[in-house]
């Protein structure tokens, strides 16, 4: 296998873009990306989008992209697995590019979700439609089981869980494509209205339009595009159980567990070695349960480590530099594209507001449904 | 003989006083409780429904009755608040229930008494030999239009009752029906709520129909009143189940244990069915068993029952209708009760 | 919900069937061709006997469209007797109460309507014992 770079990025603004549609999304994105670098001719295109159907009634968003980026021709596969869709995507192109079936590869994510769909009911589409959406739970209920178990077993509070929202927001304020520039107070996340216990509006991330790209080629050849290629060292994907009820225990993510580990072991680092992470914060509990699963610290203390400011810019181990997903905003396709690209800003120095001085190893992690997929992505400046 | 071989009931958790909803509509609780003797009703959750409320039913009977449910080879419910206009309630329930398919199904309507009929059919069904076991069902939520004087007593609950010729714990001595073409109550296809003939729904309907009945069993039987232990007539409101029976001969004791309309409302075609699954729960050997139904439209059914001594053993397989009636339950406010009942109009 | 799906699940929400593996023993809820702990493909047909406790829980207070008047409204992760785990409503009590370890039955229930004159759709929700 190859050694891949991330040669180029391309990225809208996240936010409620009512004069984009889904193919203005991409398009711009992607033509950002391409002609950063002298819009090479593309091997092979991957698109990761959760549900262009639901929400727009369009499929088949493959050739749809490979078209009206003028590439007609040039063979494209849309990914799904829900709001994991866009770090699979990467994970594709990462490794057709590390078989040597392609050179350069444009890896996009992309969500248009308001446009008046039923944004409720299309996101519930990820979790089991027989034995969970049939019975009522909605997404934030699940995310919100997850939190009560967790709170019970661990004693893990609801301040530990605004303190999330609170981070996320104050990186968020320093992110130009951020759909949430303002800082938010403990006291203004614990008084917003409830949405599923514990969980309330401003634990959870918001609904949002926008699109993400890399190009990818191999690492021997990045140089002829850039000065400041960045490696992608490894990636892990994983399931999980996709029942809450199916998982043997619902304070645990087992698939950010098991893909964490395939990348960690495939790229022979430690989860010390990670110095800058974007994680999969859909909702503020996500974010600790992520923490504990990529073992950035045991199980239960993650409340612990982020009260104590360690994942906030300056502290041990920045996390959601970008202001996550609650506030960067989460179209949903296109999260984990735009993870990798706050990781390459970073390892490249190009973080403005948000730098994590000197880093040179960093982490992405994507999650699908209430834990039933994750990928997993190690960087590292070269 | 034939007879109830199991019998089960159930009654919605949810209650409303007749307090809450006179004081919704400026009407004076006290003369409201005195006038018409109820205290409080139950009311379905959005989640409940005819269907929910016979499986309910049906799963206790089948207890009592020790039956593998694939040897029901009839199942009829009476309503007047079947889920669909067009579609059986008797097929859902069924399949709950574990029955057929290998099954005779159809849903009856009478007003009030369709809970009956469907016991009359299903008895008839064991007498003639057709079948092994049926199953008779009488369960409502019927609604009572706002600031109407129905609106105290229309509640929701119902009674099942599995006939067969072995091991039976009531043995049916005698039935007889009596009908008439008497508009006293009456719903249109379309409209929300039933309307009714005031002072007319008394005399010429309720009254006339649950006497006639009445006298004609116990000439037929040659029983007179003395000689039951229990008898319990359709219960629209307080009073007048009550009134018939002493017009009729009966005492206030032989009618208090099945007379549980104060707390639980009118359940319409669940009500007498009930109010006899109540007196089962109580009712020892060779106790004789009177109920008359009154379905408006009109007529009444009437069932001379005799309990054995299998009774005692089963009853304590399912629940009581006194245990629902008094365990936990919820009080809701008018607007709880008017949004469970679905009387907030939303756009269609 | 289109009815031809609706109708092929009726034997695991109306009569709560289920599957035993007879490899592990393992009671799966509803049933599977594989089983997920052991791969085994050879099971007994059983039944969920509508009893066991709450493991966790939450109140949804922002609900799917259909279910709007419900809310707010408890639902659980709920253990059977047999091992089976199973997402469910819980009904007949405050939503508050509703605490891991509680004891319930599962009741017949109406989960949904489909909007528009469409078809009712059945299952079962938890109801706290006592």
């Amino acid at each position: 296998m190859r050694d891949v770079a991330i040669i180029s990025t391309g990225m809208t603004p996240f936010g409620e873009l009512w004069q984009s549609g889904l193919r203005d999304l991409f398009v711009q994105a992607a033509r950002e990306a391409l002609m950063a670098v002298g819009s090479p001719s593309v091997d092979a295109i991957y698109v990761g989008n959760m549900s262009g159907g639901q929400f727009v009634g369009q499929e088949h968003l493959g050739p749809l992209m490979a078209d009206h980026l003028g590439l007609a021709g040039v063979p494209a596969t849309r990914v799904e697995s829900a709001c994991a869709s866009g770090g699979v995507a990467l994970r594709c192109g990462f490794l057709e590019v590390a078989a040597g079936a392609s050179d350069l590869v444009l890896v996009a994510g992309v969500e248009k979700m308001n446009d008046g769909a039923d944004v409720t009911n299309v996101l519930a589409s990820a979790a089991d439609q027989e034995t969970e959406v049939y019975h009522g739970i909605t997404f934030p209920g699940l995310y919100a089981m997850i939190a009560r178990a967790h709170m019970a077993r661990y004693g893990t509070t609801e301040e530990d869980l605004a303190a999330v929202s609170v981070k996320n927001h104050m990186h968020g304020a320093r992110n130009p494509r951020a759909q949430f520039r303002s800082e938010v107070t403990a006291e203004q996340v614990m008084t917003s209205s409830m949405v599923a216990e514990p969980l309330r509006l401003l634990h959870c991330s918001p609904v949002s339009d926008g699109a993400a790209v890399v190009l990818l080629c191999p690492l021997e050849r990045a140089r002829e595009f850039t000065d400041a290629p960045v490696r992608i060292r490894s990636s892990g994907l994983a399931t999980a159980p996709m029942a809450l009820a199916d998982r043997a225990d619902p304070t645990f993510l087992d698939a950010v567990s098991l893909a964490a580990g395939r990348a960690y072991k495939s790229g022979g680092v430690t989860p010390s070695d990670i110095q800058v992470a974007e994680v999969h914060d859909c909702f503020s509990i996500a974010e600790l349960c992520a923490l504990e699963a990529l073992c950035f610290t045991e199980r239960g203390s993650a409340g612990e480590l982020t009260r104590a400011g360690e994942t906030a810019l300056g502290g041990r181990i920045p996390v959601n530099t970008s202001g996550g997903l609650k506030s960067k905003g989460h179209p949903v396709g296109a999260t984990g594209v735009a993870q990798a690209i706050e990781i390459v800003e970073q390892l490249r120095g190009e973080a403005g507001e948000r730098q994590v001085p000197d880093a040179t190893v960093g982490l992405a992690q994507n999650m699908g449904g209430s834990g039933a997929s994750s990928v997993v992505h190690i960087f590292e400046r070269v | 003989m034939a007879g109830i071989v199991g019998y089960g009931a159930f009654i919605p958790r949810n209650r409303v006083t007749a307090e809450e909803i006179a004081k919704q509509w400026g009407k004076d609780p006290a003369a409201i409780r005195r006038g018409l003797l109820l205290e409080e009703k139950s009311v379905p959750g959005l989640d409940e429904d005819t269907i929910t409320i016979s499986v309910a039913a049906g799963r206790a009977a089948l207890e009592r009755a020790g039956v593998d449910p694939q040897r029901v080879g009839a199942l009829y419910i009476g309503s007047e608040s079947h889920p669909y206009a067009v579609k059986p309630s008797g097929t859902v329930v069924a399949e709950a229930l574990g029955i057929g398919p290998e099954v005779h199904i159809a849903d009856f309507e009478f007003a009030c008494k369709a809970g009956t009929e469907a016991m009359f059919v299903a008895l008839g069904l064991v007498e003639s030999g057709r079948v092994e076991y049926a199953m008779g069902i009488g369960a409502d939520t019927s609604q009572g239009a706002p600031n109407d004087a129905l609106e105290y007593s229309a509640s929701a609950g119902g009674a099942a009752f599995l006939f067969g010729g072995q091991h039976v714990l009531a043995d049916v001595v005698e039935t007889y029906s009596y009908t008439s073409d008497t508009p006293d109550f009456w719903r249109r296809e379309g409209q929300f709520y039933p309307r009714h003939g005031g002072r007319f729904t008394g005399e010429p309907a309720y009254f006339r129909h649950v006497t006639a009945a009445t006298r004609a069993i116990l000439d037929k039987t040659r029983l007179e009143p003395a000689a039951f232990r229990y008898a319990v007539f359709h219960m629209p409101n307080g009073k007048f189940p009550l009134a018939v029976g002493k017009q009729l001969g009966f005492k206030r004791e032989q009618l208090e244990v099945g007379w549980i309309v104060s707390t639980m409302g009118n359940t319409y075609s669940g009500s007498s069915p009930t109010g006899l699954a109540a007196i089962l729960d109580e009712a020892t050997a060779d106790d004789l068993i009177l109920i008359t139904s009154f379905g408006s439209g009109a007529g009444s059914d009437s069932f001379v029952l005799r309990a054995t001594d299998l009774l005692a053993d089963r009853r304590p397989r399912a629940p009581t209708v006194r245990s629902m009636l008094g365990g936990r339950r919820r009080y809701l406010t008018y607007g709880e009760y008017a949004k469970y009942r679905e009387k907030i109009i939303l756009n269609a | 919900m289109p009815s031809p799906r609706y109708w092929r699940e009726i034997p695991s929400r109306y009569r709560l069937e289920a599957a035993a593996c007879r490899g592990c023993k393992r009671v799966i809820y509803p049933k599977r061709q594989i089983c997920p702990q052991c791969g085994g493909v050879e099971f007994e047909a059983t039944r969920l006997a509508r009893r066991g406790r709450v493991v966790t829980s939450t109140v949804v207070h922002v609900a799917p469209t259909d279910l709007q008047m419900e809310a707010p409204y408890a639902m659980a992760v709920v253990e059977t007797e047999e091992g089976a785990r199973l997402m469910v409503q819980v009904a007949d009590c405050d939503p508050s109460e509703v605490l891991p370890g509680m004891e319930v039955t599962l009741e017949f229930r109406l989960i949904r309507k489909e909007d528009h004159g469409g078809i009712l759709c059945y299952g079962h929700k938890a109801v706290p014992v006592g």
